[in-house]
């Protein structure tokens, strides 16, 4: 049965497009134009928020007034990135954001693959098949059981700050990714790393040099959900940071929803810089994204 | 996502592809490489620190009359008893739930019928693509933000133009209405997600199937109906109930659109626990945490109960 799903998986992730277009080249090439035309209408769902997220961002006060937001500013009003950027402290923001991000992806996939892989190697030996249960034991405790203990835990320890968040996102992932590598390991054949250890590789080296490289089209997959985890997160830093300048671009998004602030302009100049960083990456990558995605809700 | 079938599926087979197993079960016991613990150990110390540690504090915290700071003493079950008789926490499982069901449903038809579209012959489908799942990348919380605006001023504006009355105040201020645009919201940043699951589906369907289905005179319709859907009802479960659970959990779309108000009418269950952080009910919100625990465990059994079948089945 394994070798039948993976084989499946397998044929499926890597090239998604090619399989449609022989699908598309069954009739023929005749496009469905209506069908075309219905999912363009459809994509303005998304589109539309967009471009009124940037429209708001380039009006001044004055331009929003009591309309829609709708109509495009004239003139534009650059000034309020600079200002946003000033009244967030985007810098310290952002780099607080990249700390925990880079961290985690690196953690997550760290941990998870070698994790995965003794787990797979070792897989009739009692301690690695319970160890392995065990960690799947956290996909049933969702965050909000745990958070209140979490955050007097945190603050205990002076893990009160980006570091223990970090260390929350590779944990909270951790059975997930474990999941998405072991099904990977095992399609690995174990002649190769046989070859290496009578060379006289350690276990160390043969993960290093022969297993992790192996992995990488499921280290992009792991990596991905880690970083758009991470980036986008709200509650954990919300919860768990408690100095306010070490808070990361989602939460300090919260400025804006004061009672008496009315500066919309600002506001959405400033949620179109936090938002920029994953949709640039996004749509230059978005190819490679979602392939890598893909590979991860095939299993 | 597919836990369980992932273990039962590949527990026998795993004998061949393991160094060890070739050696004998005998001699695995005994002849394992150190460094395999060094790669799990310190993991799973880490794990039982900073994941198990809390739920075993919190299930204790429950039993007491701890407020978050301060003396406490055991109170037994007290906490729980209150919780069962407390109108504000049954309204809060009230809207996590019909929210939760509400909003699983419009995905999964919005998110179906954006695979069907994407799989089908359409024109720029790469462009298209790309746009559709937009939303996955975003922060949830500033998406709310702006479809917060949307929907105070932009949309009263244009109901009041189009002489559309009951529109012309927000729906966020409209103790009936709120919870829609939650579901909204949720849907346009969740639909994505649950798309390439049901891509992934479609794209294991053969194509010999349809061309059997061609030869035989059945329309498109028929077709979904009598060969798709069928084939990909395993990809449709997940998608339910990972979908079902992660709504139950809903907290930064509601944050970023209503706050928990009017009043109380969108407070889910989650921000009802975390209100126990200062609201001097940390004890009492901690049995309310391993209530909602207990729920979402029994959402998971039977999520493993059905992919199980489902394995049997396919």
């Amino acid at each position: 049965m394994t070798a039948s799903t993976l084989a499946a998986s397998k044929h499926l992730t890597p090239d998604a497009p090619a399989r449609s277009n022989r699908r598309s080249n069954r009739e023929g090439f005749r496009i469905n134009w209506w069908l075309t035309a219905l999912m363009l209408a459809a994509s303005l769902t998304v589109l539309l928020p967009l471009y009124f997220t940037v429209a708001m961002a380039l009006k001044s006060p004055d331009q929003i007034g009591t309309g829609t937001g709708l109509a495009w500013p004239n003139p534009m009003n650059w000034d309020n990135f600079a200002a946003a950027y000033v009244a967030t402290n985007f810098p310290r923001a952002f780099m607080s954001t990249a700390f925990v991000t880079v961290l985690s992806v690196l953690g997550s996939l760290a941990s998870s693959s070698l994790v995965a892989y003794a787990i797979a190697r070792n897989w009739n030996h009692r301690f690695f098949r319970g160890s392995f249960v065990y960690l799947l034991s956290a996909m049933f405790i969702p965050f909000p059981v745990i958070i209140l203990p979490l955050i007097k835990q945190t603050a205990l320890l002076g893990l009160d700050n980006p570091a223990g968040v970090v260390f929350l996102h590779v944990l909270g992932g951790i059975s997930f990714n474990t999941l998405l590598y072991i099904a990977f390991v095992r399609s690995i054949p174990v002649e190769l790393e046989e070859s290496a250890r009578m060379d006289g590789a350690t276990t160390w080296q043969v993960f290093r040099k022969i297993i992790f490289p192996l992995l990488a089209p499921m280290n992009a997959t792991v990596g991905i959900f880690a970083f758009l985890g991470s980036w986008n997160d709200f509650l954990l830093p919300q919860m768990l940071i408690a100095d306010p300048a070490l808070q990361t671009l989602p939460v300090v998004q919260m400025l804006f929803q004061g009672e008496f602030n009315t500066n919309y302009s600002l506001a959405f100049a400033s949620y179109l810089m936090a938002m920029a960083p994953t949709l640039v990456v996004y749509i230059l990558a978005q190819r490679w994204v979602l392939s890598g995605v893909m590979r991860g809700a095939v299993k | 996502m597919t836990t369980t079938s992932r273990v039962a599926q590949t527990a026998p087979p795993a004998g061949p592809n393991n160094p060890t197993s070739a050696a004998g079960t005998v001699r695995s016991k005994s002849r394992i490489d150190p460094t395999y613990y060094w790669m799990v150990v310190p993991v799973l110390a880490l794990f039982a620190f900073f994941i198990t540690l809390p739920a075993l504090v919190g299930v204790f915290f429950s039993l007491t009359n701890y407020a978050g700071y301060g003396d406490w003493k055991f109170i037994g079950l007290m906490n729980y008893v209150n919780i069962f008789k407390d109108p504000a926490v049954l309204q809060s499982y009230i809207f996590t739930f019909v929210f939760a069901l509400t909003t699983t449903v419009v995905v999964n038809v919005v998110a179906l019928a954006i695979a069907l579209g994407l799989n089908a012959k359409i024109k720029w489908r790469t462009g298209i693509r790309t746009v559709f799942f937009i939303p996955m990348v975003l922060s949830a919380l500033i998406v709310s933000f702006v479809f917060n605006y949307l929907f105070s001023n932009t949309l009263p504006v244009l109901a009041e133009r189009f002489g559309v009355t009951p529109l012309a105040t927000s729906i966020l201020a409209n103790e009936n209405l709120a919870w829609l645009a939650i579901v909204l919201v949720t849907v346009w940043q969740a639909a994505p997600g649950a798309t390439i699951i049901y891509l992934a589906g479609l794209q294991s369907v053969p194509s010999e199937v349809y061309e059997a289905a061609d030869l035989d005179g059945a329309g498109s319709f028929r077709q979904f109906l009598s060969l798709t859907l069928p084939l990909i009802l395993g990809y449709l479960v997940i998608n339910v109930i990972l979908g079902f659970k992660g709504f139950l959990g809903t907290y930064e779309i509601i944050v970023g659109l209503t706050g928990g108000g009017p009043g109380m009418a969108t407070q889910s269950v989650a921000m009802r626990i975390f209100s126990g952080f200062t609201g001097g009910d940390y004890s009492y919100q901690m049995a309310n945490a391993v209530i909602y625990f207990l729920i979402t465990l029994l959402i998971s059994v039977i999520q493993l109960r059905l992919i199980q079948r489902r394995g049997v089945s396919l």
